[in-house]
């Protein structure tokens, strides 16, 4: 494959122009002690084709979820994809197009952006969401940075129960923003609002999640309210893909909602790159990290949109910028919105009851004990095995089952549970399947 | 053109679910928990979802469409070929937590793509993980503090230098990363000014950050001296990698001193800009500071790849999983079709580039005369003096020529900037018919300015009126309670705020 554009008639013509004599001369700036005199170690140059055939022969080493019966998901989600997000997507004037800085040539992404941050605020029950994050990690750093600012506090509190990545990209932030972070343990896979109160006096911001990593539904109104009682913001991550049938946590009291976008129109791709959403009242509008667009008017009065908002961003406000975000994750949260319209209020809804209705019937099928007898879940659940669970794994594997994600990579005194995940894509029969495995 | 919102009828869909047959309904929901008032998503069938994003599509100006000079984002082709391998069912639909053993060719690929990288950098040790070139900088920042308070001097060593023509990242993440921001200024040469630099790096200076070339386009020509400098006090250097492109295989950022490094994979390779994004921020570090490195790094015993978490003194994790994946297998391909000859990408984009320069230095001030690297930066200032033309009225002028605007109002330091970068994929006749375009403009900027002062002609909207957008804060569709933003007086106004980069 070559992406060279030029001829050695055209380089000779440009130099003359330039007025030098070769395309060395150009670099007479770069000195002669930080040259590299020796042609770069990465191979041959390969034909497309060669290209192709090198990366099937990677690919093929890998086992994609449509390869196996997958039950993973722990924060990552095999949802389906409609084929139009693809095919949108893949049209050169989104795909190829840079941050929209001039609106007359980007009336598209900005409209489209604009339409995704509404989609976000109706499923948040929020005011107003930024173009998106880099992912559902990130959010909940950005949204701690919110709260410090917000309030002056310098503490913030994670529920355990909050997905353990989320936690830890919290507490590698958390030095450079001068913050402390204290965790709330889970009472039986749930997070217990009068501990987080305690925990949340003196802090910026309480985060949890529902549905929780165990896919255990908090008491969220309830958590909320503990968090508001402390001053502290209430802030929820949540799955998209719930907010048919789960509550939205503007409407018990959250402060800013987060979440992973990734099962709303990514596909797995080993973990990105994905897009996480960030949505908050109006009252945090101007503290908001990131891209933000806003509506307005050209000369002769006709609808447009812009980037807005900017003295909060790094390229006008440098060292005092709410954020150094930039590059964000726009042509994914574009493949969300177009999911998300796809599927509107009642697929979306629907969507949320075929997955909980399929792991309720999982829990009962499977006839395993679970971790957490007795909570209510959405599509996830965990199950104790009764031996190592990485064993089970590799017996389930070898009959062409992934049966999920072992907790005890994370969880202390749960090396025999799995977090087993149903999305609408698994059927009654895989259901069966992973049984039979189970009690094998 | 209408929002999608405005084209909803209820009872309208797309989407059919999946109904299996003798499942169960969920149980229902505790109130409290239940959601009450449906979000209001569009409803529309498939076809007019189709057309409606179709005609945005048909608004909306990508490399594809046509040239993108714009300054310090290095708006290259980017091949479909690297689509369609991102799309192999291998890739696209491997699950981040599927075990090591069925996914070696995605860690294989992985731990290729780090030793290219560290070649091109001249660096020892590459984390995959920052999600964009501002995540690695922050990264790179963290990576210092660790160092440092291992070494026990984390207390004291609280300044990062930066220069004044840095990009708005580097301060931004300086104040993240909890270090004071230091900043220096840039010389008439356009290099950083070494006398100012002195009197600010010393025992408390935990390290520089520098993009170089810079957002000049200039190459530092005391690149060794301010490596020396900082060497010397025990600091460290960071390479902003955003201007990587001018250097492949002529300079390697390890050589010029620098210790760590982030490369912008949607810049140098090709990742599409997918309209802001998504990008890849990878670091590069020296051996002294691979202990630092998020983890998982993707490690390799013998033939086997493995994800190795026991990093003790590892900052933590900077975003989920191993990072961006899929704009590695984009770029992994893309240098793959380079290999060797790499440095020829590099040398055609400062060939382009100065060609491009030396055709307009007549018509536009060049606050810096000097050969340039990838890039560089013209001044309107002298059109806007003698005939009240901006570098915005420039850069609307260029949309009714058919192209994609520079950079403008950036680098900071420069009145009236406009910052222009070509890259290596465009052809002579392109830069050509740009350059005729920018000649004709200065000729417009005297004979009609009011034809400048009106454009761009024939877009979808004309000038928008960003103050108001501000001021107002319509940010999301409202439904009946949406505001008419049309019969509120205006007095259509665009910011001088940088637009690029």
């Amino acid at each position: 494959m070559t992406y060279v554009s030029l001829t050695d008639a055209d380089r000779e013509e440009m130099l003359e122009t330039i007025g030098v004599t070769s395309v060395d001369e150009l670099f007479q700036d770069v000195p002669r002690g930080v040259r590299f005199d020796r042609a770069l170690d990465l191979g041959n140059p390969l034909a497309e084709q060669e290209i192709v055939e090198r990366l099937e022969a990677l690919a093929a080493r890998n086992t994609p979820a449509g390869e196996e019966i997958s039950f993973l998901g722990a924060g990552v989600y095999d949802h389906y994809i409609p084929a139009i997000v693809d095919a949108i997507l893949q049209r050169g004037e989104f795909l190829t197009a840079y941050t929209p800085y001039q609106p007359e040539l980007s009336q598209g992404v900005l409209q489209a952006l604009f339409e995704y941050q509404t989609v976000i605020c109706e499923l948040t029950g929020m005011d107003v969401s930024n173009a998106s994050g880099y992912d559902g990690t990130t959010v909940a750093a950005d949204a701690c940075y919110i709260a410090k600012h917000a309030t002056g506090r310098t503490k913030v509190v994670l529920a355990e129960s909050l997905n353990p990545q989320v936690r830890q990209v919290v507490r590698t932030y958390a030095p450079g923003f001068g913050l402390e972070v204290v965790d709330v343990l889970h009472r039986d896979g749930i997070t217990d609002p009068d501990e987080l109160r305690a925990a949340a006096e003196g802090a910026a911001c309480v985060i949890f999640q529902q549905p929780n990593f165990f896919g255990c539904l908090e008491q969220a109104p309830d958590l909320a309210a503990a968090a508001n009682d402390a001053g502290a913001l209430a802030v929820a991550h949540v799955d998209p893909i719930s907010l048919g049938v789960l509550e939205a946590p503007g409407a018990y009291g959250c402060a800013i909602a987060i979440g992973e976008g990734q099962g709303a129109g990514n596909p797995l791709s080993f973990g990105g790159p994905h897009y996480g959403f960030l949505a908050a009242r109006e009252e945090f509008t101007r503290r908001m990290p990131g891209r933000i667009v806003g509506e307005t008017t050209d000369v002769a009065g006709e609808r447009g949109y812009v980037l807005t908002l900017q003295t909060r961003e790094q390229h006008i406000r440098r060292e005092k910028a709410t954020s150094n975000i930039t590059t964000n994750q726009t042509l994914l949260a574009l493949g969300g919105l177009i999911n998300l319209c796809w599927l509107g209020p009642q697929g979306l809804r629907e969507l949320g009851e075929t997955c909980m209705a399929l792991a309720e019937h999982a829990k009962d099928r499977l006839g395993v004990p679970l971790v957490f007898p007795g909570r209510t879940t959405f599509k996830e659940f965990a199950i104790r095995v009764g031996r190592p669970a990485q064993d089970v794994m590799r017996e389930a594997r070898k009959q062409g089952i992934h049966p999920g994600y072992p907790l005890g990579r994370d969880y202390e005194g749960l090396d025999d549970a799995l977090l087993v995940a149903l999305t609408e894509r698994r059927t009654l029969g895989d259901i069966d399947a992973l049984a039979e495995v189970l009690s094998a | 053109m209408k929002l999608i919102f405005e084209k909803s009828r209820a009872g309208r869909r797309a989407a059919r679910l999946p109904q299996p047959a003798n499942l169960a309904p969920a149980p229902e929901l505790p109130a409290g928990l239940r959601r009450a008032d449906p979000p209001r998503l569009p409803e529309l069938p498939e076809n007019e979802i189709v057309r409606h994003f179709t005609e945005l599509t048909t608004r909306n100006f990508g490399i594809d469409t046509g040239f993108y000079p714009l300054g310090s984002c290095t708006m290259k082709y980017n091949p479909r070929v690297n689509e369609r391998v991102a799309a192999l069912p291998g890739f696209r639909d491997l699950h981040p937590h599927q075990d090591e053993d069925a996914s070696q060719g995605a860690l294989e690929l992985m731990h290729d793509l780090q030793e290219m990288l560290a070649e091109i950098t001249a660096l020892d040790a590459v984390s995959l993980q920052p999600a964009a070139g501002s995540q690695g900088e922050l990264t790179g920042l963290m990576l210092m503090r660790a160092f440092f308070a291992d070494r026990g001097e984390a207390d004291w060593r609280r300044k990062v230098v930066v220069a004044d023509t840095a990009h708005g990242t580097n301060p931004a993440s300086v104040t993240m990363a909890g270090y004071e921001l230091v900043k220096v200024e840039t010389d008439p040469r356009g290099n950083i000014d070494l006398d100012d630099l002195r009197t600010k790096v010393d025992e408390e200076t935990a390290g520089l950050m520098l993009t170089n070339p810079s957002t000049l386009g200039l190459f530092d020509e005391h690149i060794e001296e301010i490596a020396r400098m900082f060497h010397e006090v025990g600091g460290l250097l960071y390479y902003d990698g955003a201007n990587l492109n001018a250097v492949c295989g002529i300079s390697r950022p390890g050589d010029m001193g620098f210790d760590i490094v982030h490369i912008n994979l949607h810049k140098t390779f090709s990742q599409p800009h997918g309209g802001g994004g998504p990008g890849g921020g990878p670091i590069a570090v020296r051996r002294q500071l691979e202990p630092y490195l998020p983890v998982p790094a993707v490690a390799r015993d013998g033939k086997r790849f493995r994800l190795d978490y026991d990093r003790p003194k590892s900052i933590g994790k900077v975003r989920a999983f191993t990072g961006p994946f899929g704009v590695f297998v984009r770029s992994y391909a893309f240098i793959l079709a380079w290999g060797r000859e790499l440095k020829t990408m590099s040398e055609d984009a400062v060939l382009n580039a100065n060609y491009l320069l030396a055709r307009l230095k007549g018509a536009y001030e060049l606050p810096f005369d000097r050969l340039c690297m990838h890039e560089f930066v013209l001044s309107a200032r002298g059109l806007k003096r003698e005939h009240g033309i901006t570098a915005l009225d420039v850069a609307k002028r260029l949309m009714d020529y058919g192209f994609h605007p520079p950079t403008i109002y950036f680098p900071l330091i420069v009145p009236e900037a406009l910052m222009i970068e070509p890259t290596e994929t465009e052809t002579k006749e392109t830069l050509d018919a740009f350059a005729d375009a920018m000649l004709a403009i200065a000729r417009e900027a005297a004979e009609q300015p009011e034809r400048l002062k009106e454009a761009p002609h024939g877009r979808p909207v004309q000038r928008l009126d960003e103050v108001k957008a501000a001021r107002r804060a319509v940010v999301r569709y409202r439904f009946e309670e949406h505001p008419d933003l049309a019969a509120e007086p205006a007095a259509p106004a665009a910011t001088e705020a940088p637009k690029g980069v």
